[in-house]
Parts: structure tokens; C-alpha cells; sequence
């Protein structure tokens, strides 16, 4: 039997080929690089992570040392503890949370109430002011960093009224990042109240519901996955914006998280003086939420990504 | 024109505005108000202010009085060479950034669209780099990227690709491929995502149909996929573009203020905030958004040209 194999294979060398295409395990074999291809792109997408979580648990004796260990052979916690109990790293973080939750709140109150109006209301100015929402998504933070950079210093609006000093405080922040969340939010939110059935709304107002009843009890529970979605993009792009925070803030007591992260370095840029297992540590820590997050919603975040085709 | 062509013009039925349209229309601008009232103080005010301030003197908490210098500012900027290499810099790190992201990205949305096993969970670890801050992504390279206890040189020395350490940071003839690879690692998967969105709206039977024909796979790839992505890539593109010409978290965190190795958002930010030219920092920021309205008019004009 085996011999007539053999023998059939030399004469004819395609026929075992294809009878090898055909055994589960030759259909194993090619899709073989497919499957490496797969795997080069997760590693790719995840090795830096590795590394990250691999030197926050590697003792500073095995991280300044060569040949480096790709695997830390006595992990410890002394990095995690030492970044958490740092309490200038602990205060970025509720710095962090403070404005990107302010943020969040902020832009999805206001940008609920205004996609309401355009997405469920017909009057002239309507697409004007889509499309104004629509270019404010693009537009460069650089351009504008002067004027608030002297805006915030504070200056005498009319009669009595001042606009108040807010450079190194939280409020410039939350301010300045209304304008990427808020147009972004407001674009998105309004695909979905667009994307609602009018018979429900017209159903309240026979029943005699005025039009904020309507908003508020009909068509906002309705979009609730919108806010989700829209809310989290938001949440996202506050937490991880660095060129306004290094702009309006000076105090470290006022640092938000990225802030924070770059100020781990010494000015020299020594890896003597670089904490790296630290700061990894605190890297792990500020990035763990955020792919929980992601991984939870990936769904959600996915459908307002392409329905905004904006980076959030 | 068109009135000229249709012999009797029927005459338009004029409409009355009915109490509930006034109504509607006035709600609608009463709901529209915080949000054009934010608009119009964060982005557009700071805008005009910033036209204005090109054209002013004015240094932040300067002792003299901000006075009116006319084109002084953007004479300067002209002739300004630290600029001029901020300007090739930025440029040379968005076509790089922007063509590897696109190549790459449409390779990995290809192979995800392909359908296997475990798809859904690609797709989760894709949008992972996505997620973290610029900043942080840019910390966890400079580390890999260390010149002595780095993984990137130990990982090239075992392998003999390198012959020694290097120093990618802080070798100029290396930095721009250091922020190039932390850029191209963390928004590649983003770039991917885009396209598998686009990707999955191609009608299955199209290719079907096309295999019926006898078309391969490479033929189908030509013919099908690439015409009916054409949406999604100039999307995809326009928006990389964009987002990379005003790069700065990267540039700041791994060189800092470094000359020469500049991006113009770190050039214009240091100018600004950190020196306090406020007038020559504004007269930047202007010169900045016309560059990037100057790449948006040459894209458009491209869409529009290539779909006569």
C-alpha cells in the first residue's frame, strides 16, 4: 500500500499535492501563512503593551542591566506602588477624571438638545449650521492656541461683566476641549436622531406632549446607545489631550494625566535618571480603563467611528 | 436658464407659513443656541482673534503696549528658516506616516475581512493603540527605543540586523523614522478599521459573479474592491492627512523643544506659550491653517477632478 503510493507520487507528483490540499491536515498547512499573518499583526498591535506591563513589574536592578530578560524573572509591585503613591500622579488622575467627565457631560447635554433640532425640525439655516458643525470637526487646535492662550489670562468683556482669569485651572481646559468633543458630538447625535421613526414622536404630541416632553421622555431614551457611543469618543479624546494641557497649565497640583506621563522624564533624558519602571507602571495604570472601555463598547465605538469618520 | 427650456412655467405655489412651521423654526434656533453660542466663543471669536493678532506686536504680559505692525509678522515668518524646516519636516512626516498607514492598514483590513475564526476579537486588539493617549504610545517607544537597555537594538543585535546600539532618538539621521514608527504603530489599526468598515459594504455576489467569469482573486481585487472602497480611502486619507500635518505629541515628547527636530505645532506652541510671542506665534498658527486648508483644496480638487 504504501510502496503504491509512493511509487504514484514520483510518477505523477500533482496528485499528491492535491490529495495533501485535501486532508484536513494539508488544508491545516495552507492556510499556515495566513494564520502567521494574523499572528505577526496581533503582535504588532500588542508587543509594545507586553513590554510596557513587562518592565512596570521588573525590578530596576533586571531593567538597567544587559543582556535585557524578555521575561521578568522576579516580578514585583514595587513600580505600581511607587507611582501610586506618588500623590502628584494620583492628583493627575483626578484631574484627568474631573475634565474629561466635565467634558463628557457638557458636550452630550448640549449636543443632545442641538441635534434634537437638527435631526427632528425643519427650518431655513438648518444645513447651514450642519455644515458649520461639520468643518469645526476638522479644524486645527494650533490655530487658535494664541487666542486662548490670552483669553484665559482674562480680559474686560462689556460694562461690568470680565471674562474670568482661568489659565492653570481645570475650566480652561474644559472649555478649550469643548471644541473637538462638541461638533463632533453634535454631528454624530444628530445621524441618530435622524435615523429615528417619526410615528413615536407623533403619537406624544397627540397626546399633547410639548416638544422638550418629547425630547426628553421619547426620543433621548431612544438614542441612548448614541450617547453611550458619542460620550465615550468624548471621554477619550479629553483624557488623551496633551497640546492644550501643556499650553494652559502650569502647576503641577493641575497636571492631567499626559501631562503627568511626560513629566516623569528628567529634562536630561538619562536612563539613569528616567524612572522607566515607574513610568511604565504608570502607563499601565492609565491605560488599563481605556482598553477595558474599548474592549466592553468596541461595538458601539466602532458604529460612531464610521458613522463620524473622524478621529474622536 | 432652465426656465427658458420649460414653455410654461407653472406658476410656484406660494407657501404660507404656517404657525407650527414659525413655531418649529423658532425652537429649533432656541435648541441650537448653547451649542452656536460655545461654537462661536471657543472656535470662531479665538479664530478672528488670532487673524488679528498676526497682524499685532503682542507678547504675553509684555510691558509694552500691543500695537499694530501690519505684514511685519509674516515678513518675518517668510524669511523665518527655523520655520522652513518645520514646515519640509512636517511634510516629510505626513507622507511618510500617512502612505505606510494606508498600505499597511488596507493589508490587515483585507486579511480581517477575509472571515476566520476569531475576527471580532482582531478587530477589539486593533482598536486598542487606537485608545491609549498619543503620549502614552510615544513614552512606551521612547523606551523601546533606548539606546543602551532597549528592546528594539537588543531585538536587532541577537538577530545581526544591527551591528551595535543605536541611538534612534537622539541621531538625527534616525529621528524621523522613531516618530514615524510610534504614529505608524498607533493609528494603522485605526486606518484598517476605516477600510473594513468600507470593506464590508461591498455586495458579497459581486464577487461571486466575478469568480462565475473566471476573474482571480487579483483580478477582483483591481476591478471590485479597490473602485468600491474609493469612498472610504479618500475619507480615510483626507482625515490622516489632516490630524498628521498638526502633529505635535509625538514630536514634543520624544525630542522636546529639540531644534531641527520640530514639528510646526511644537514650533508655533514653543514660539507662543513657551517664549510668548503671541503676534509672531498667531502670524504661525495662520500660516498653519493655510497650509492644511491648502492640502484639503488639493484633495478636493482631486476627488472632483477624477469623477468627470
Amino acid at each position: 500500500m504504501s510502496t503504491a503510493e509512493t511509487t504514484a507520487g514520483a510518477v505523477r507528483p500533482t496528485s499528491r499535492a492535491i490529495r495533501l490540499r485535501r486532508s484536513p491536515l494539508g488544508r491545516a498547512l495552507m492556510k499556515l501563512p495566513f494564520w502567521l499573518l494574523i499572528l505577526a499583526i496581533a503582535v504588532y498591535a500588542l508587543f509594545p503593551f507586553y513590554w510596557a506591563l513587562r518592565s512596570a513589574i521588573t525590578p530596576d536592578s533586571d531593567l538597567f542591566s544587559t543582556p535585557i530578560s524578555y521575561f521578568p524573572s522576579h516580578p514585583t509591585w514595587t513600580h505600581f506602588h511607587d507611582a501610586l503613591s506618588s500623590s502628584f500622579f494620583r492628583r493627575a488622575l483626578l484631574n484627568s477624571t474631573i475634565v474629561a467627565g466635565s467634558v463628557t457631560l457638557l458636550s452630550l447635554t448640549i449636543g443632545s438638545v442641538a441635534a434634537y433640532a437638527l435631526g427632528r425640525f425643519h427650518f431655513r439655516g438648518k444645513l447651514f449650521v450642519l455644515y458649520l458643525m461639520l468643518s469645526m470637526t476638522i479644524f486645527p487646535q494650533i490655530a487658535i492656541l494664541g487666542a486662548l492662550y490670552t483669553m484665559f489670562s482674562g480680559f474686560h468683556i462689556v460694562g461690568p461683566i470680565d471674562f474670568p482669569k482661568l489659565y492653570d485651572t481645570p475650566w480652561a481646559l474644559i472649555f478649550s476641549y469643548l471644541i473637538f468633543t462638541l461638533p463632533f458630538t453634535v454631528w454624530v447625535l444628530t445621524s441618530f436622531m435622524r435615523a429615528l421613526p417619526g410615528d413615536l414622536e407623533e403619537a406624544a404630541y397627540v397626546d399633547g406632549a410639548t416638544p422638550l416632553q418629547v425630547f426628553w421622555k421619547v426620543l433621548l431614551p431612544l438614542i441612548a446607545p448614541g450617547l453611550v457611543t458619542t460620550g465615550l469618543l468624548a471621554f477619550i479624546a479629553a483624557w488623551n489631550e496633551y497640546l492644550y494641557a501643556v499650553s494652559f497649565i502650569q502647576s503641577p497640583g493641575h497636571y492631567t494625566v499626559p501631562v503627568a506621563i511626560v513629566s516623569f522624564t528628567a529634562p536630561s533624558g538619562n536612563a539613569f535618571q528616567t524612572p522607566w519602571g515607574t513610568l511604565m507602571a504608570a502607563t499601565v495604570v492609565v491605560t488599563l480603563p481605556l482598553i477595558a472601555a474599548t474592549l466592553i463598547l468596541q461595538r458601539r465605538i466602532l458604529a460612531g467611528l464610521t458613522a463620524g469618520a473622524v478621529k474622536g | 436658464m432652465s426656465t427658458v427650456a420649460t414653455p410654461a412655467p407653472v406658476p410656484r405655489k406660494r407657501r404660507r407659513r404656517t404657525g407650527l412651521q414659525r413655531r418649529q423654526t423658532r425652537l429649533g434656533w432656541l435648541l441650537l443656541a448653547p451649542a452656536l453660542a460655545v461654537v462661536g466663543f471657543v472656535a470662531l471669536y479665538p479664530l478672528g482673534k488670532t487673524v488679528y493678532q498676526s497682524f499685532t506686536n503682542e507678547e504675553f504680559l509684555g510691558l509694552e503696549p500691543r500695537k499694530w505692525v501690519g505684514i511685519d509678522n509674516y515678513r518675518t515668518l517668510w524669511h523665518d528658516t527655523i520655520f522652513r524646516d518645520t514646515v519640509v519636516l512636517t511634510i516629510k512626516f505626513t507622507v511618510i506616516t500617512v502612505g505606510f498607514e494606508f498600505v499597511l492598514g488596507l493589508i490587515i483590513a483585507l486579511v480581517v475581512n477575509s472571515g476566520f475564526r476569531g475576527r471580532g476579537v482582531m478587530r477589539a486588539v486593533m482598536l486598542v493603540p487606537w485608545a491609549i493617549p498619543t503620549v502614552v504610545a510615544a513614552q512606551m517607544w521612547k523606551w523601546m527605543l533606548d539606546d543602551t537597555y532597549g528592546v528594539v537594538n537588543d531585538l536587532g543585535v541577537r538577530t545581526h540586523i544591527l551591528s551595535h546600539s543605536h541611538a534612534w532618538i537622539s541621531d538625527p539621521a534616525t529621528s524621523l523614522a522613531a516618530v514615524c514608527a510610534v504614529d505608524i504603530w498607533k493609528t494603522t489599526p485605526f486606518v484598517a478599521l476605516l477600510l473594513l468598515a468600507g470593506l464590508q459594504v461591498i455586495p458579497n455576489d459581486l464577487y461571486e459573479a466575478a469568480s462565475v467569469d473566471g476573474a482571480n482573486k487579483l483580478q477582483q481585487f483591481w476591478r471590485i474592491t479597490l473602485p468600491l472602497l474609493r469612498p472610504a480611502i479618500l475619507v480615510t486619507l483626507i482625515f490622516r492627512t489632516l490630524d498628521a500635518l498638526r502633529v505635535f505629541d509625538v514630536f514634543q515628547v520624544f525630542f522636546g523643544y529639540r531644534l531641527g527636530a520640530q514639528s510646526m505645532a511644537v514650533y508655533d506652541q514653543s514660539t507662543t506659550v513657551n517664549d510668548g510671542h503671541v503676534g509672531y506665534g498667531a502670524s504661525m498658527s495662520v500660516a498653519i491653517f493655510l497650509i492644511i486648508s491648502l492640502f484639503v483644496v488639493i484633495y478636493v480638487t482631486f476627488v472632483r477632478v477624477s469623477e468627470e
